[in-house]
């Protein structure tokens, strides 16, 4: 190697078009699938961007979707930290989403099946069930972490038995809280005309890239997950990140299960959160990370999040019934994940070189020859 | 003496991208021997063994194996004959014992024409009887069914036959390791091999074991079977073994019989040194600093970790580079991650500048001022999706903790620092450390544990796979750590290189400590007398 070529390296990428910039952006292609669904939503429903406000709150196909997309983004957020930590998935989020609104609606019910005033304090009921939540990552952290059972057969026993455990809590019954302070958290509060839920959505995401900007997390979960063995030699303690990432995946879902519990203002344990944590890997893989583990980016995790909310809007806006959403979804799917491929990146960023891996190949070529 | 082989190799060659794994190789082995395949990592051991079984195809060369009906097992009886190797004399088992060639494209095909591998982790089922591991694939059958009462009988026959303490019904993973292993060498005979190749078969065994193993190979050997015994221990080879063939950089160094080729001179045919040369060789040799008056740094007693490094004393001082050495795989890595506390020891104590510790991770020995540089580079150095930058830092990262992070400028500074200081290459400080090359990479961990300012260094194997200049680098940059007062273990297959480097040697073979050289002593030929071992059965 001489010692010229980090310079020549160096000019050749600054002389890039911008237009390879853009496409060697990470976040390009998530945004792009963004972008098409989106489109496809416009070619649909004309009016699917127009935001009006009615009776003091905002109203339209866009802010609906962004509402309802609230719960995955946070499930999202705590699935890419899971994700990029272990390599695995923790496929249990949908139940402890049912046993964090079961634990929340219980104590707030006092064990009647339905109520009309608080029989406990607020802060109580949502302490207790983020903290069970944050229990069951726990469990599941120390299954993956410790006893280094894969995530997703670790993450399988609560993913069984979680909405179980949420029906012991409810005694079999869906408990409603007939409150209207408890319907706030999924609802509106008086005078701001921006749903509440995406306040939690964007809260969540707010703290945790705090957290990733000024603490060491994002390097020590990085680290974890693209070489265990190497990390600890480092002093990292690869099985201690992963507890946590667990533990904090867990309590993001308690988070969600609350909102989602709050919408309805019941705990139906059969219900709250159904087949959301796939919804929620799906997110992490959108957001153009890698379901094996290591780099990871937050952002393509929330845009992968919203990529399937609007794909979701758009079917039910084309009268799919909830039933066949599965299968259009699932097609929608594969487009978007061929879109995404290694295979078909590479053909779009350089044509004439077949079955280029990414950029890997670019960068070994460039300081190797 | 035609008759006497079973198996003849002639002219192997085979190559994988880049490397030229096997040149010109010829390996021969006769009726009723046990033939030891030595060498170092690397030197083709075992892609010559999948050549021979099938696993890869050779790029050319010639195998034949004997062809004729005698099964060498089942029908002699291990009782009366005792006779030494090779004496059954030519034409004894029959008629038509003629060499053929065969090319074996799968490890299936090759047990069909008679060679049997057993590989060093046991591949039986754990939860299947011993019976059932022994028969399966080829169960005697009955109107279509398995015939259990016949399995048992005929597993049992076999066992007590080649004298395998078991029984039948037991189940496989009952039984210890040694007795595992013997199961699978009893599958592989009574599948009539004429060739058994044994893969590092006691690496996980204990002495007793080892006995054992080595009663069965004896019997074998009576019964004409051809043993290939690969393996790196010393002791082992010279204790069961007829013959010797040493491989060193894919190329034949040439076939002896054990009794003509004394322990130093098969050392000095792995390592590739003629004997005479030796004597040449000027060994500038430093003496060692007196530090008598001073604590060691490091004081080990005792420490050991089982199955890995048997208990040894240790004392290394501040600015002394103390080397580990032996043959790959006698234990100098284990040392060393012993040390460092990568592998938990269970023995002994340790103490770091006078005051006994007990390090529960790496951590603890790094917040002690220690750093370990691996031996494998890939497995446990380089975090291969990370930047230069990130791949630099981590360990002070580790060290000060998730709550204090390095910030972005003082990282890059930090980087830039090292990048600067070891020369490393790289196209930038965010370039992923995959993309560079191997010494490179070396340089960025190197430059990882000087950041946190270590007082020592463990450097395993720093040079392996790096090019001669940068070799010079990492040479002389450990000669200025211990000039600044840091001790560093210095771990290297090149004793060239160690006597350039070390004021003192610790020698080890077969996973134990078993001397420690220094000053006059620090001679190529008395380092490599050291690590073979055993001067008295030589003479």
């Amino acid at each position: 190697m001489s010692k010229q070529n980090p310079d020549k390296d160096l000019s050749a990428r600054a002389g890039a078009s911008g237009i390879q910039k853009v496409l060697r952006h990470r976040l390009f292609f998530p945004l792009l699938c963004l972008a098409l669904v989106l489109l496809a939503n416009v070619a649909k429903t004309p009016n699917f961007f127009a935001v009006s406000i009615n009776n003091g709150v905002l109203y339209g196909y866009i802010v609906d979707v962004v509402n309802r997309a609230s719960e995955l983004v946070i499930l999202a957020i705590g699935m890419t930290l899971a994700t990029a930590a272990s390599g695995g998935q923790d496929i249990s989020v949908g139940a402890v989403m049912a046993v964090s609104a079961a634990v929340c609606c219980q104590i707030l019910s006092g064990g009647e099946v339905s109520v009309t005033s608080f029989q406990n304090p607020l802060v109580l009921a949502v302490s207790a069930s983020l903290a069970a939540s944050a229990l069951c990552g726990a469990f599941n952290g120390f299954l993956v972490a410790r006893l280094r059972i894969q995530p997703m057969v670790a993450t399988l026993i609560l993913f069984t038995a979680g909405r179980g455990v949420a029906q012991l809590i409810t005694a079999g019954q869906i408990t409603y809280i007939r409150v209207s302070a408890y319907k706030t958290a999924g609802g509106y509060i008086p005078g701001v005309p921006i749903p509440v839920p995406i306040f939690f959505a964007i809260g969540t995401a707010v703290i945790v890239a705090l957290l990733l900007r000024f603490t060491a997390l994002r390097l020590f979960v990085e680290a974890a997950g693209v070489n265990s063995s190497a990390a600890r030699l480092v002093g990292l303690g690869s099985a201690r990140v992963v507890f946590v990432t667990y533990v904090i995946c867990g309590f993001l879902a308690g988070l969600a299960g609350f909102v989602a519990s709050s919408r309805i203002y019941s705990a139906d344990a059969n219900n709250i959160g159904l087949y959301l944590e796939m919804d929620a890997i799906l997110a992490v893989a959108l957001g153009g990370n890698i379901l094996g583990g290591g780099r990871f980016s937050l952002a393509g995790s929330v845009i992968g999040a919203f990529t399937i909310q609007s794909l979701s809007t758009t079917l039910y806006a084309m009268n799919i019934s909830a039933d066949q959403l599965p299968v259009y979804k699932a097609a929608a799917v594969i487009a978007i994940i061929t879109l995404q491929s290694d295979v078909f990146r590479g053909f779009i960023r350089n044509p004439r070189i077949k079955n280029i891996t990414g950029s890997i190949v670019f960068s070994k070529k460039e300081t190797q020859t | 003496m035609q008759d006497n082989i079973v198996l003849r190799m002639q002219g192997i060659y085979k190559s994988f991208p880049g490397v030229q794994a096997l040149r010109n190789v010829d390996f021969t082995l006769r009726k009723g021997e046990i033939h030891a395949l030595m060498g170092e990592n690397g030197a083709g051991k075992s892609t010559l063994i999948k050549v021979l079984t099938g696993v890869y195809i050779m790029d050319a060369g010639e195998i034949h194996i004997q062809s004729g009906s005698s099964g060498p097992a089942g029908s002699s009886g291990p009782a009366g004959s005792s006779g030494p190797a090779g004496s059954s004399g030519p034409g004894r088992d029959g008629l038509a014992e003629v060499l053929v060639p065969v090319v074996n494209h799968s490890p299936q095909e090759a047990q069909a024409n008679g060679i049997s591998t057993v590989y060093q982790e046991i591949s039986l089922c754990p939860n299947l009887t011993v019976a059932e591991n022994l028969f399966i694939g080829r169960e005697p059958r009955k109107f279509g069914l398995i015939d259990w009462k016949t399995i048992n009988k005929k597993a049992d026959m076999l066992l007590k036959r080649l004298k395998i303490p078991s029984v039948s019904t037991q189940q496989l993973d009952d039984c210890s390791i040694a007795v595992q292993q013997m199961i699978a060498i009893a599958r592989a005979v009574d599948m009539k091999c004429k060739a058994l190749i044994l893969d590092e078969p006691t690496s996980s065994l204990d002495d007793d074991e080892v006995t054992k193993l080595f009663q069965l190979m004896r019997q074998l050997k009576e019964q004409n079977v051809g043993i290939i015994f690969v393996t790196h221990f010393l002791e082992q080879v010279y204790e069961v073994c007829d013959r010797i063939t040493v491989l060193r950089n894919g190329e034949l160094a040439g076939e002896y019989e054990v009794k003509d080729l004394p322990r130093v001179q098969l050392v000095a045919k792995m390592m590739g040194k003629e004997f005479d040369d030796l004597a040449e060789i000027k060994t500038s040799a430093k003496s060692s600093p007196d530090f008598e008056s001073e604590t060691p740094f490091i004081e080990a007693a005792g420490l050991g970790c089982t199955g890995n490094i048997k208990p040894f004393d240790l004392r290394v001082y501040k600015g002394e580079v103390v080397g580990f050495t032996g043959l790959l795989g006698s234990g100098r890595s284990e040392l060393a991650r012993a040390l460092y506390s990568a592998d938990k020891p269970d023995s002994g104590t340790l103490k770091v500048r006078g005051t006994e510790v007990r390090f529960s991770s790496p951590l603890d020995a790094m917040k002690k001022g220690m750093a370990y540089l691996p031996e494998d580079r890939k497995r446990d150095g380089i975090i291969a999706e990370l930047s230069v930058r990130e791949n630099i830092i981590i360990a002070l990262q580790a060290k000060r903790g998730v709550w204090k992070p390095i910030s972005r400028k003082e990282s890059e500074n930090f980087a830039d620092k090292y990048i600067a200081l070891l020369q490393i290459k790289t196209a930038g400080r965010e370039t992923p450390v995959k993309s560079l090359s191997g010494g490179n990479q070396q340089k960025v961990i190197i430059g990882r544990w000087l950041l946190t300012n270590p007082e020592y260094l463990i450097l395993d194997e720093p040079t392996r796979g790096i090019d001669i200049g940068t070799k010079t680098e990492i040479q002389k940059l450990v000669l200025k750590l211990a000039h600044d007062g840091v001790g560093v273990a210095f771990i290297s297959s090149e004793i060239e290189e160690m006597l350039r480097t070390c004021t003192r040697m610790a020698v080890l073979r077969d996973r134990q400590k078993v001397g420690e050289l220094s000053g006059g002593d620090l001679k190529q030929e008395i380092i490599m007398r050291t690590i073979a071992g055993g001067e008295k059965q030589n003479v």
